[in-house]
């Protein structure tokens, strides 16, 4: 009975996984890409109109694996917070991502995602430009690309924002990132009609990674170190680093259409209606 | 009996909603026959307002010819999510009894004018058109069969975006319409997404705004995030006519804004033009 009370007692709820997912002091993308690779070189822009600091983008080595990384850039001081919107990406980044996602697609080089937004930018330009567009044909272009993607959601997943680079053949998530598809402070906003109930609206969406993992969203829950990967950047570095190159070894055995065929079936199965 | 107790007695008037109908755009008053006699467009402001599924069919397809399929297919309570206000199952379950649809989306084979198709057509009615696993599930299998029957795809949205009370399962329909679409054409078949009042959130992220051509109706709201959640992030205030039809068409997302009276004929004219 004692164990079972301290268990209970010491069980994070989904809005502390919410609070250590936002935490500033958790490994940020380029915390990622510099574990992950052993070189790597950052490239730029959609060929359209900008360069959006939210998406980084580029190629680099990782265990052997020439591989592309794309990843939302949250920013880790003040001054990249504003310059990258805070990891909100504006539809430009989205067409960048694509753009260099094409390239690896050609040359056979499997891509790595690291996921880790509030949502996509909700502005003026952000519609003016297309963001819904964008977005959906992220969703459209990356589930029929001839080259496998490993997904990692390292911190927020929120929404639209983070699908629009999170499909692909393995989705790995951290321990205490969440991933939903609103944030507990919009649901609550909508279908509480207050905003201080987001501890009740993130238990009802069930947005942990364990939840998320029986619900078929995700693949594999990364473990992290004791107290959160922002107690120990360097050990949840290298956790992530492990599971993505495991799951390149396997992806890269299966040939292009086998790879497609196979990431449909499982898109296909989200929801699980069977035949 | 006094004057001023004269003067208490109230009138018996019926309530006025019950025979006035209010431009939602312009605000402009009418009877709310005239505005059903006009098809729900408001004779003022040319405002096309929301029809329901089964309206909707009726202008689209050839009389007789709409066969609905995958009916069996309807929400699912994946999280058992509740809320302040209730659990979802008896929202649903009370919004399936009153309106006899039991998804977001009607879908089935029909002709348009002559012209085989596959249609699916959203209900703003049903749980503000939200995206739930049933919608998506529907959707995708429209596309799967009009691949298996070369029938070009078209598809009325009318939605808030991704069903919430669905969760994570909601939001990866995005993917799985987006894909199954991506399929379509990889097949040589095309598809004619028509974004009616309202389009916004997770169904403008995804088949929405998939067309192979993407055409609206005067006046419809389309757009990704919400007005006032950008008004907030920018702290400015948008221009009136920001994610308006018109100002999609101005910003090159939208190939043509049609007439709901036209809309027929203008499918059947597209589909004809690639050889359907």
């Amino acid at each position: 009975m004692a164990t079972a009370k301290t268990k209970k007692e010491t069980r994070k709820t989904a809005m502390d996984c919410v609070k250590i997912a936002r935490d500033a002091a958790r490994p940020h993308v380029r915390d990622f890409i510099a574990a992950l690779c052993d070189d790597f070189e950052e490239l730029h822009g959609d060929r359209l109109v900008n360069d959006d600091a939210a998406m980084v983008a580029g190629f680099g080595t990782a265990g052997g694996f020439k591989i592309l990384v794309l990843g939302h850039n949250k920013g880790a001081t003040v001054e990249e917070n504003m310059a990258s919107n805070f990891g909100m990406v504006n539809p430009d980044g989205y067409r960048k991502a694509m753009r260099l996602a094409k390239l690896a697609e050609r040359f056979r080089n499997p891509i790595v995602t690291f996921v880790d937004t509030p949502g996509a930018y909700p502005g003026r330009e952000a519609e003016e430009r297309g963001q819904a567009e964008a977005i959906a044909k992220s969703l459209e272009f990356f589930a029929g690309l001839k080259t496998p993607i490993v997904v990692v959601v390292t911190g927020e997943g929120g929404s639209g924002g983070a699908l629009a680079i999170a499909v692909g053949d393995r989705i790995l998530m951290m321990e205490n990132a969440v991933y939903s598809v609103i944030s507990p402070e919009g649901c609550a906003g909508i279908l509480w009609r207050d905003g201080a109930k987001a501890p009740e609206a993130a238990e009802a969406l069930k947005i942990t990674a364990p939840d998320l993992l029986k619900l078929g969203a995700i693949d594999e829950v990364v473990k992290e170190p004791a107290g959160g990967a922002h107690k120990n950047a360097k050990a949840a570095c290298a956790a992530v680093k492990k599971s993505v190159l495991a799951a390149l070894k396997e992806l890269v055995k299966l040939p292009p259409d086998e790879l497609v065929e196979r990431r449909y079936a499982k898109i296909r199965a989200y929801g699980n209606f069977g035949k | 009996m006094g004057w001023f107790e004269k003067k208490a007695e109230k009138p018996k008037i019926p309530p006025a909603k019950a025979l006035w109908a209010i431009c939602p755009k312009c605000k402009s008053h009418m009877e709310k026959s005239v505005w059903k006699a006009n098809n729900c467009i408001c004779p003022k402001c040319n405002y096309h307002g929301r029809l329901s599924a089964r309206e909707r069919i009726a202008q689209v397809a050839d009389e007789g010819t709409f066969s609905e399929v995958f009916r069996e297919i309807s929400y699912s309570d994946h999280l058992k999510f509740h809320d302040a206000t209730g659990d979802y199952k008896s929202k649903v379950e009370a919004t399936i009894a009153k309106l006899g649809e039991n998804e977001s989306v009607v879908t089935g084979t029909c002709e348009i004018a002559g012209h085989r198709a596959m249609l699916g057509v959203m209900d703003f009615s049903f749980m503000g058109g939200s995206l739930g696993t049933g919608t998506g599930e529907r959707i995708a299998r429209a596309c799967e069969q009009a691949i298996a029957e070369r029938r070009p795809l078209v598809i009325f949205s009318a939605s808030g975006g991704a069903r919430m009370h669905e969760g994570i399962l909601s939001l990866m329909q995005m993917a799985k319409t987006s894909a199954a679409i991506g399929r379509l054409k990889e097949a040589g078949l095309p598809y004619i997404s028509v974004l009616t009042d309202p389009t916004t959130g997770g169904v403008s992220a995804s088949y929405a705004m998939l067309g192979d051509i993407n055409v609206t109706e005067p006046r419809a709201l389309i757009g990704f995030a919400g007005r006032r959640v950008i008004e907030n992030t920018i702290h400015q205030k948008l221009p009136d006519d920001f994610q308006s039809a018109e100002y999609l068409e101005k910003h090159g997302f939208i190939d043509k804004i049609v007439e709901r009276r036209d809309m027929k004929a203008f499918i059947a004219k597209m589909l004809g033009y690639w050889g359907f």
